[in-house]
């Protein structure tokens, strides 16, 4: 499913944190939104998942208007930076959240449950854990937990916020094949939001650059080292 | 060697004798008296007295009290926290100190504010004496009055707890497509629930044990009168007073202790804090 | 409205322009405003529940002071009645007594209160645990309980403390302000401790070891270094001793006698006009003191600007 957002502007009280931004996210499309820090890539992941309310604008996944829809009615899964994974519930039932709270009559059974979070498990190489609670995990497996618990409601398309911002540089190595891995085999549309341009040149199939709530260039990796379109780029590209 | 920044053992041993002579005659003193005082005349007369009709009708109408306030305040303060928590809106810090006007008024104007509205001379003392509804000298009054001063306790101490967890979990759940029910029950009481107990604890010790505005509204009729208000009635009584209420007075001791031990109990284990400490 | 042509393929990179549509701007009509669910239901009933119980009724009080009744037919009379039972002899005896004492009591609790929060904070001795959770036992505790006790054990006549005060000394507590005093010692003290402890507590033991460092004795490391960043805390915690205890009824009415002019508080002024059926005078009253509160609370708020207003500038 492909994903676009329309003229989109966001303030938070006097702060232009998103100013008439346009972006269009082919399906099956891995896509970096890479800036640094305060220029808007981070609200803008949120305004697609319907965890901010856009000023202006409309959001649209694939030929249907979410805007006015709620977080839960579109089917975004979402990767917090902190991962926000529910502190009083072992793995298991982090992971099986998203199935459980789905209304009584489309809702799997117990026993489809149980396979799904264990096939989930058995994808992030988390077997075992189940009974773990968030805060015996260590930061990557934390991380894994929180795309699967994502992964759970087989989300439209995935959003992760700084996915490997919190680990530390060999964990991250790791955790980066295998999303890159992971997105290889699936084509889940993705979109992920990194201050770190090595991350993002490696990872996405295209870049988004961000600067003061606006885009400023769009491209694949090469492409924009290539070519920048202005000194913004330019410099924080360092080419 | 002694680290440069502590104390002389003579400024040391001093203080500490300070603080317990002062915790005792303020504080652990009292209590010994209350227990001293009420068996003064033999557990036998210390039961009877427990026992007697006008104990037990002020017992029964303080938890009466108490089962009507506690979750009335405790709805009202989960309502608040989650409101003033998890949105923004104008006027929310007017809303906050609002909500805190209880604790700085005195507890007779708690009991004063009804007064003027439902006693005889109040706004609507005519109408309702002409329809027959008593709400001042009568349950309600009370209700109302201990509502009015036990009003910020569980709303005060689940706003900054709720603060401090902030509301990503409550986002996490979202996306994953809970509704605003199973959002709360799921995510958001299991995360506050001791704060929650705490803030009930706290308002039922205070609810049982209220005085100031419960006098004002609910008189001195016999059978209308709570546990505090008893217990000033056996003091002012001729016969055997002191012992009669003190023996009554130590249920709300008990009651008091067993406040303490499960206050304390949550705040070491960081479950809440301490709502004095969250100014 | 189809936006995106779901047979793009992947990998296929739209030439820059491409993704700006040309579509109008939608502009934005109503919109939900809020991304988490209740924000009606809770505000709604917060706002409901707090008026009925809290501002309505206040606001009955406030028109009370100014409505004509049978007794005063016109707005002159009632004000007037307000003002001369504001400022009454009697009246004004109380505000004297329940502010003075209040003062002494919250003074008191300074100094004591100090003492414990920096005892548990920095000394480990046995039984630390338990003085820390007894310092909450006023708060814990309802007050006509503790001021019935306190009223026997200062009591002249078979009181354990006040018998050896007045055999010894001819000195009498309960039935005096010296014993409100005590009452309002007693429910105020956890408000200074508790208040204090945490800033205390993160008091960073650097700049005092600094200071040791560069020869300052330990008098002049509490004087310079210590005394300064906590004194903002101390202040805060007895007003709010001060504002506790100005309000004060349950503690006191045991141990004061209630002796008009003398050891008559304000809350029990009101209880009695009430009973003599003067509610527009008590109204007046509770006005005088919501006044008082209303100040207290200021000052405190103002305090508290004012302290993170410098901590900003340091």
């Amino acid at each position: 499913m492909g994903v676009a957002v329309n003229h989109i502007s966001k303030q938070f009280g006097t702060f232009p944190a998103l100013h008439d931004v346009s972006l269009r996210v082919e399906r099956g499309e891995l896509l970096a939104l890479l800036g640094p820090s305060g220029s808007g890539k981070t609200t803008l992941l949120r305004v697609i998942a319907g965890l901010e309310i856009p000023d202006e604008g409309q959001v649209i996944f694939a030929d249907e208007d979410v805007t006015e829809k709620s977080a839960y009615e579109r089917r975004a899964g979402f990767v917090f930076q902190q991962y926000a994974l529910f502190q009083h519930m072992n793995v298991f039932e982090n992971i099986a959240f998203g199935l459980r709270v789905i209304p009584r009559k489309n809702r799997p059974d117990s026993a489809a449950i149980i396979s799904r979070v264990s096939e989930l498990l058995k994808l992030i190489q988390l077997e075992g854990y189940e009974k773990r609670l968030p805060s015996q995990l260590s930061g990557g497996q934390r991380q894994r937990v929180a795309l699967a618990r994502a992964l759970a409601i087989e989300p439209r398309v995935l959003l992760l916020d700084e996915p490997f911002g919190a680990l530390d540089a060999r964990v991250r190595k790791d955790l980066r094949k295998w999303l890159r891995h992971f997105h290889d085999q699936t084509h889940l549309t993705s979109l992920f939001v990194t201050h770190d341009q090595d991350e993002a040149f490696e990872l996405a199939d295209r870049v988004v650059i961000f600067n003061q709530g606006s885009i400023q260039q769009i491209g694949v990796p090469a492409e924009l080292r290539k070519n920048p379109q202005n000194d913004f780029v330019r410099e924080f590209l360092d080419v | 060697m002694r680290r440069a920044t502590a104390d002389n053992w003579l400024v040391r041993y001093l203080l500490i004798g300070i603080v317990f002579a002062f915790i005792f005659i303020f504080l652990v003193f009292p209590v010994c008296v209350i227990l001293i005082e009420a068996l003064h005349n033999g557990f036998g007369f210390y039961w009877d007295t427990l026992c007697a009709e006008h104990s037990l009708t002020a017992i029964r109408l303080t938890l009466l009290v108490a089962l009507a306030v506690v979750p009335l305040n405790t709805l009202f303060g989960i309502s608040a926290a989650w409101a003033v928590t998890h949105f923004q809106f104008r006027g929310k810090a007017l809303l906050i100190s609002l909500i805190e006007i209880p604790l700085w008024v005195s507890p007779v104007i708690g009991g004063l504010v009804f007064a003027l509205i439902f006693g005889r001379q109040g706004w609507l003392g005519t109408w309702l004496d002409t329809h027959g509804i008593q709400i001042i000298f009568a349950y309600p009054g009370i209700v109302l009055g201990t509502a009015f001063v036990t009003f910020p306790f569980v709303a005060r101490g689940l706003i900054p707890l709720m603060q401090s967890q902030g509301k990503a979990e409550e986002e996490a759940a979202l996306t994953l497509g809970a509704n605003g029910w199973q959002l709360f029950w799921r995510v958001t009481f299991p995360k506050i629930k001791w704060g929650v107990l705490y803030g009930m604890i706290l308002c039922n010790a205070r609810a049982m044990g209220e005085f100031g505005a419960v006098s004002v509204l609910a008189g001195s009729v016999e059978d209308r009168i709570t546990v505090p208000l008893q217990i000033e009635q056996y003091y002012l009584g001729l016969d055997q007073g002191m012992p009669r209420a003190f023996a009554l007075a130590s249920i709300l001791l008990f009651l008091s202790v067993v406040t303490l031990a499960i206050k304390v109990g949550l705040e070491w284990r960081r479950l809440a804090h301490n709502i004095i400490r969250t100014h | 409205m189809t936006v995106i042509s779901s047979e793009a393929k992947r990998g296929g990179t739209p030439a820059h322009g491409d993704f700006v549509f040309n579509q109008p701007r939608v502009p934005s009509g109503r919109r939900r405003k809020h991304i988490l669910p209740g924000f009606h239901l809770t505000l709604g009933f917060t706002l409901f529940y707090l008026s009925a119980i809290v501002l309505v009724p206040l606001l009955a009080l406030l028109l009370k002071t100014v409505t004509p009744n049978a007794d005063y037919p016109d707005l002159s009379k009632v004000v007037r009645h307000v003002f001369d039972v504001a400022t009454d002899l009697r009246s004004l005896d109380s505000y004297r007594l329940s502010f003075g004492l209040s003062f002494v009591a919250a003074l008191i609790n300074g100094f004591f209160g100090f003492i414990a929060a920096w005892t548990l904070i920095r000394y480990k001795f046995p039984g630390k645990k338990i003085v820390d959770a007894l310092v909450d036992l006023p708060f814990a505790m309802p007050t006509s309980v503790a001021g019935l006790a306190l009223t026997q054990i200062f009591s002249k006549h078979g009181g354990y403390i006040g018998q050896v005060l007045f055999n010894w000394f001819g000195w009498q507590i309960s039935y005096t302000s010296w014993g409100i005093l005590i009452a309002l010692t007693f429910i105020g003290f956890p408000f200074v401790v508790r208040t204090l402890q945490p800033v205390m507590a993160t008091l960073a033991a650097e700049a005092e070891e600094a200071a040791a460092c560069l020869g300052a004795n330990r008098w002049q490391t509490f004087r310079r270094v210590i005394l300064p960043a906590v004194y903002p805390a101390l202040l805060t915690g007895v007003m709010l001793a001060f504002g506790r205890a100005v309000g004060e009824y349950g503690s006191i009415v045991f141990i004061s006698g209630n002796i008009p002019y003398l050891t008559e508080i304000t809350p029990h002024l009101i209880i009695m006009k009430l009973e003599e059926y003067d509610y527009v005078g008590a109204a007046g009253l509770g006005l005088v003191m919501l006044l008082m509160s209303f100040f207290i609370v200021a000052a405190i708020n103002l305090l508290q600007h004012f302290v993170i207003h410098r901590r900003r500038l340091a």
